[in-house]
């Protein structure tokens, strides 16, 4: 097992007019090959943003990037936020690759598939056409597309969706990248195409000896394939555990609320429960724990949680949490409100 | 594809026949008397009514419609006896005004349109998409800045004001184009001649309309640039230049070709203002002599022309998009 990917203390803002936006406050991950890791949160959380960090996708001049992203290229450590632009480009699609949320936009309209596959190999072994022919056929028979070499003289447009995310995958694989990194890559499709590319992904992955770090707002999807997980709110990492202890013993209040909102289907004629209120905006954050203005257990906490910031802290198992309220209070009051929804 | 060629040929071919039809009523219903007007001051009623047989003008209409067609096909004799005059096919009537076949008129003043907006085509597709580019590459830097000045006089200043200029301060007061006293010249003949001939008037056109065609490839570029496809291809490692002149451009290329065959089918019609400026002898300026001169067979002829230009290119361009967007299938 080897790390691949090691984000530290990663601070993303983007400086607008009305304000400098913290869209990443501080989050540290890691990913090993052969782990799947997975970033939820809802919206604007910050979950996009610190992938396209890692890619070094954002665009030159908007953007203010402090923190360290180290990533695995072969053996050699190289920190992306240090790196100079071409720097950057070579580790794209060779050490780390990327899928995306839509592949109804992500494939060029006008390329051929099979080219467009070649591509991503001859970017990085210039003069080899034959060998990239080769390789596109070889990984689109790999994802699951019969008879490959005619389809891969097709156009995107006569692909299905889960097709299409096929392809993006096959792309992102072309060079044997040790680093997967997948942006909601199944919310674009219906729940039985889902299942099938989230299995595909998981063998890949073993295949591969990579290491995934998925992103995703599903957390039925993070329950089906993750290792570990980190739950992004405001920019912040408020809870990282292994999958099973963040569904069984959450520790921070913002996970609870996450979990009582999935809808259940033996609940009888009850309202959904939603988590109240408007995240934070990102340009004037609260003083104190970002999600205290929502948080329903507040009054628990022994200080003001507005006004007094809060940290993550790590227990002995390995189980991070960002929450004033004592370990004690939270672990018997979580129980019992998720043993309710049972 | 053969079939759906076959099916728009058709179907051009009955839209030519339908715009045709329509401009041959607008000009018997105007209160003009076409037979009147095809001798001078000095006309008495023998000679119009002999000009209104000679010319079929006393046939009811249907009939000298499908005169009119068949000349197309078939050319015409005017006339009979010793005084009989003809246009041989393909035959779009005959001038008075000029004594002369209106289909001998056109074929003189085409080859000089066509020069004309070839030229020019070529002229403004070269700065506007070469400045779009560069306006989208270094967008609010000063490149695009200075690109923008350049849209916003090319808009603004219609073509009488920059072809005037041009004509005035160009030619007359620092003489670097000579005023062309020979007339046209083909390129074979004399490349030299030639460029003299049209440079100014390539010029004039050319700036209008690459102002827009500078607008509208950086705005196309930019909006290409943050689709989904394209940082998908920054995921996979290719460099920037190759992201901007391949996926990127290669996405623009089908609409500007589209524009480009329209505005081109719409010049082939006559640059009216452009080739008056420079007293150029094209389509232009024959429809408008035609029209203060109520030379009807003229215009009936040029106005069909255009419109059969326009259907003409109309059909190109929805054949080159099957071939540039592979999403498009012509059935």
């Amino acid at each position: 097992m080897t790390e691949l990917l090691s984000i530290e203390d990663l601070h993303v803002s983007f400086p607008t007019e009305d304000g400098i936006v913290k869209a990443v406050d501080g989050v540290s991950l890691t990913v090993n090959s052969g782990e799947t890791v997975a970033i939820v949160g809802e919206s604007g959380s910050g979950k996009t943003v610190t992938s396209l960090s890692v890619m070094g996708l954002h665009k030159k001049g908007s953007v203010i990037i402090e923190g360290s992203i180290k990533i695995n290229d072969g053996g050699t450590i190289k920190d992306v936020v240090n790196l100079s632009p071409n720097e950057v480009r070579d580790i794209r699609g060779r050490a780390v690759a990327m899928i995306f949320q839509d592949p109804m936009s992500s494939l060029h309209p006008y390329y051929k598939i099979g080219n467009q596959l070649a591509e991503a190999f001859e970017v990085h072994n210039p003069g080899n056409k034959k060998a990239a022919k080769a390789r596109a056929i070889e990984m689109l028979d790999l994802v699951g597309i019969s008879e490959p070499d005619q389809r891969a003289e097709e156009f995107p447009h006569q692909f299905s969706g889960g097709m299409r995310q096929r392809v993006m995958i096959a792309m992102a694989l072309m060079n044997s990248p040790r680093l997967l990194i997948a942006d909601e890559p199944t919310t674009a499709l219906d729940v039985t195409v889902q299942a099938q590319i989230l299995s595909l992904l998981d063998k890949l992955k073993k295949e591969f000896d990579m290491g995934v770090l998925l992103i995703t707002h599903d957390l039925g999807v993070v329950a089906q394939v993750a290792d570990r997980v980190s739950v992004m709110y405001a920019g912040q990492i408020v809870e990282e555990a292994p999958v099973d202890d963040l569904f069984y013993t959450p520790k921070a209040p913002y996970t609870v609320g996450l979990l009582k909102s999935v809808p259940r289907i033996s609940a009888k004629n009850e309202r959904l429960k939603a988590i109240p209120g408007q995240p934070p905006s990102l340009i004037h954050l609260p003083q104190g724990c970002d999600f205290s203005a929502r948080c329903e257990y507040r009054n628990l906490s022994p200080v003001d949680c507005a006004v007094i910031p809060v940290s993550l802290h790590t227990d002995s198992a390995g189980h991070s949490s960002r929450c004033h309220i004592p370990i004690e209070v939270r672990n018997s009051v979580f129980a019992k409100d998720l043993q309710e929804l049972k | 594809m053969l079939a759906y060629i076959g099916r728009r040929m058709v179907f051009a071919l009955a839209t030519i026949l339908v715009v045709s039809a329509v401009v041959f009523m607008i000009f018997a219903i105007l209160p003009f008397d076409p037979a009147a007007l095809t001798c001078g001051q000095r006309c008495n009623e023998q000679i119009i009514e002999a000009n209104r047989i000679r010319l079929g003008l006393d046939k009811p209409l249907y009939e000298q419609y499908f005169l009119f067609i068949s000349g197309i096909f078939l050319g015409r004799t005017y006339g009979a006896g010793s005084a009989a005059f003809s246009c041989p096919a393909p035959s779009f009537g005959y001038s008075f005004n000029e004594n002369a076949c209106v289909t001998d008129m056109i074929t003189e003043a085409l080859p000089i349109t066509i020069n004309l907006a070839v030229g020019a085509l070529t002229l403004w597709l070269t700065v506007g998409i070469g400045l779009g580019i560069v306006a989208a590459k270094f967008k609010n830097r000063w490149p695009d800045t200075g690109s923008s000045v350049f849209v916003l006089l090319g808009t603004s200043l219609p073509t009488f004001v920059t072809g005037l200029a041009l004509l005035i301060w160009v030619t007359i007061k620092w003489k670097i184009v000579p005023l062309s006293l020979t007339g046209y010249t083909s390129l074979i003949d004399n490349p030299f001649k030639y460029f003299q001939y049209f440079i100014l008037p390539w010029i004039t056109l050319a700036i209008a309309y690459a102002a827009l065609y500078t607008r509208f490839t950086r705005a196309a570029l930019l909006e290409t640039l943050g689709e989904d496809y394209i940082r998908t291809a920054r995921a996979k490692g290719v460099g920037e230049q190759k992201v901007f002149f391949k996926h990127t451009l290669r996405a623009v290329l089908a609409p500007l070709i589209t524009m480009a065959s329209l505005d081109f089918a719409g010049l082939i019609g006559g640059a009216i203002i452009t080739e008056t400026i420079f007293n150029l002898p094209g389509l232009g300026r024959l429809t408008l002599r035609s029209v203060y001169e109520f030379d009807l067979s003229v215009v009936l002829a040029t106005t069909i022309l255009a419109a059969t230009v326009v259907i003409v290119m109309n059909l190109i361009v929805d054949m080159l998009y099957a071939v540039l967007d592979p999403r498009v299938r012509l059935t």
